[in-house]
């Protein structure tokens, strides 16, 4: 059982700058939970103050019930794993996955094994003698992760450690960590900047942007359901594309104009409830790039077409990204699979407005 | 062609510096008068060790060489302790008043050691350590040098390594013996050569401070010797070689730690 609580926890630092403003975050036991937000969000300054790292300027944080404020990172019983893997490079493999256990005054036979055990779980066997310089990214960052487990800690935390990879040995290293979590059964605190990171690794994520929580919640959830325009244009790959306008009430039906008038159309009776009471205010649209397509057809769905010129085309085997402007706002559609589309040349694209996101032009929050 | 002419020039450079050093080293093994020849010999031509004999014999040369060794190993062993805690406070820790501190500390550089003979002799003297090795020793417990060069070396591990060390569960003090001594090797090893040099050269200070033939270092001894058998060469060479020494073997035993890439593979910038 570790459980993580944080409970209305700030950081502020000696020029009045506060780093995280009243987070609460409830991490249950076993729970793989991602902190994800832009660089300066206070995502790592969050995690270090799990860790012991930095300390508390206000509020609490619960290990299992237990305050630990004022303990000392080694009194904590948490392992974290550094973005540039901070291994000690006097030593080798083995002496750095042990560093920890000899410190704790373990029986060598126990060290021994428990460090043969993790070089087994991380494939590290034949390395356990060298010097992390003798060793690739990946590996060290497998040295640095072995440091971790072998501790048997309640609470895992991760900072940023794939940052630092290479494009195909993060995604390796990324299911490799889900698969570690699952094994090993530990509660883990992730940080990442990347948002694919986050969907596919956590249970729960955590959206974090200037310090505060935006949103706490499942990777479909938060995909679906984001609370506002922040957290729907940070989650998802490539981004939300939003368009400003207005809800028009007339002769009964409730319309969506841009403020450009290119856009008008009668917004799908299921968000009418929402939306009636914005009936005459400015709003943003949102629509995500892949419900913008060439061809689509659907019977449940309601679609409409714009006629555009893309600027861009990206074409990625699975899928092909077309960019233009429209109504001065940059906008993406992902096109499934290999799309012919040429550039500069009018083309006619669907929307599907039955997948579309309102949020408040004043306050950003989804209305729906 | 271009590095054969390099070669050449740097090879007659070298040969020239260490013509000295071999004169003095074969004179030394020569009888009275067989060095002041000309064209001075590089090689005996009757090898003998009577001028060593000579030395030990004549003069209390033992115990002024071990004088010096004790000093030195003492001064080097006990400054660089100081000297890299001291740096690695600056460098990593944080407390009130830090960098005004350290400024002062840098800015008493521009002291000429010379200046504070005096008042350091006095106080020395107030303590009642004039003529012993404590008047060599206090002076030279740390060196402002000494904890800058540290403290910016120290400067370049990551605070992660600490950060990590700490998690692990080690204590401040463990973390300095652990991590940051093993990753100062190269420069405590040149560090240690500044220091074993320096107090096994210094020839001022001693002087003033011990007033003994026996409390003397080897370059006060020799500088004595040369005053009472100028017309002896060779003994002189002797008492050289034995002054240099082991300031030879000291910069060869830590010559190749002489800062070594040692931080690769660490972390990833």
């Amino acid at each position: 059982m570790a459980e993580v609580i944080l409970k209305k926890v700030s950081k502020i630092y000696d020029d009045g700058t506060k780093a995280v403003d009243n987070v609460n975050i409830e991490i249950k036991d076993k729970e793989f939970v991602v902190l994800v937000g832009p660089s300066g969000c206070g995502k790592t300054t969050t995690l270090r103050m799990i860790a012991g790292l930095e300390e508390i300027s206000e509020g609490e944080i619960l290990i299992d019930g237990k305050i630990i404020n004022s303990l000392p990172p080694k009194d904590r019983d948490i392992a974290m794993v550094f973005q540039n893997y901070a291994l000690y490079p006097h030593m080798t493999v083995y002496e750095n996955i042990a560093f920890g256990l000899k410190l704790r005054k373990l029986p060598k036979e126990e060290i021994e094994r428990r460090v043969n055990d993790a070089a087994r779980i991380l494939g590290l066997e034949n390395y356990l003698n060298r010097k992390p310089k003798a060793l690739s990214g990946g590996q060290r960052q497998r040295v640095a992760v072995g440091r971790a487990i072998v501790r048997n800690p309640k609470v895992f935390l991760f900072d940023e450690p794939l940052s630092n990879l290479d494009a195909k040995l993060r995604v390796q290293m990324r299911t490799e960590i889900s698969k570690l979590h699952k094994d090993l059964g530990a509660t883990m605190v992730y940080v990442t900047h990347d948002q694919v990171e986050a969907m596919t690794m956590g249970d729960k994520i955590v959206v974090m942007k200037d310090g505060t929580v935006q949103q706490i919640d499942t990777p479909l959830n938060l995909y679906n359901k984001p609370v506002n325009k922040f957290v729907a244009s940070f989650i998802g790959s490539p981004p939300m594309n939003f368009i400003k306008g207005k809800l028009i009430a007339e002769q009964g039906e409730l319309y969506f104009e841009s403020y450009q008038k290119r856009l008008k159309f009668i917004v799908p009776n299921k968000f009418n409830n929402f939306l009636i009471s914005e009936s005459n205010q400015d709003i943003w649209l949102g629509i995500r790039p892949e419900n913008i397509q060439l061809n689509q057809q659907s019977d449940e769905d309601e679609i409409i077409s714009i006629k555009t010129v893309p600027d861009l085309i990206e074409p990625l085997g699975n899928q092909t990204l077309v960019y233009f402007t429209f109504e001065n706002q940059n906008v993406v559609a992902d096109l499934d699979g290999f799309v012919k589309v040429q550039k500069d040349k009018t083309e006619e694209f669907k929307i599907n407005i039955s997948k579309l996101h309102f949020f408040s032009l004043n306050s950003e929050l989804r209305i729906v | 062609m271009k590095k054969l002419i390099l070669h050449i020039i740097l090879i007659f450079i070298a040969v020239i510096t260490l013509i000295p050093f071999i004169w003095m080293i074969s004179a030394s093994f020569m009888f009275d008068g067989h060095a002041s020849v000309f064209p001075p010999r590089f090689i005996p031509d009757q090898f003998t060790l009577i001028q060593y004999e000579r030395l030990l014999e004549r003069l209390s040369i033992a115990r002024n060489f071990l004088n010096s060794l004790i000093l030195s190993i003492l001064v080097t062993f006990i400054s660089l302790t100081f000297n890299s805690m001291a740096g690695y406070a600056f460098a990593k820790y944080k407390f009130k008043g830090k960098d005004k501190l350290f400024n002062l500390l840098i800015s008493s550089m521009v002291i000429p050691a010379q200046v504070t003979m005096l008042p350091l002799f006095l106080m020395l003297k107030w303590m009642g350590f004039i003529n012993t090795y404590m008047a060599i020793i206090i002076p030279g417990l740390a060196n402002i040098f000494g904890i800058f060069l540290i403290r910016q070396y120290c400067i370049s591990i990551p605070d992660s390594l600490i950060e990590a060390a700490r998690i692990d569960g080690a204590s401040d003090f463990l973390i300095y013996k652990k991590i940051i001594l093993p990753l100062l090797t190269p420069v405590l090893a040149t560090l240690a050569i500044f220091t074993f040099l320096g107090t096994w050269n210094d020839f001022l200070w001693p002087l003033i401070v011990m007033t003994d033939d026996s409390m003397y270092t080897l370059p006060v001894a020799l500088a004595n010797l040369m005053l009472e058998h100028t017309k002896d060469p060779e003994l002189m060479m002797a008492g050289s070689v034995v002054t240099i020494l082991p300031v030879i073997i000291v910069f060869l035993a830590l010559q190749k730690y002489y800062m070594k890439g040692i931080m690769m593979g660490s972390v990833k910038e």
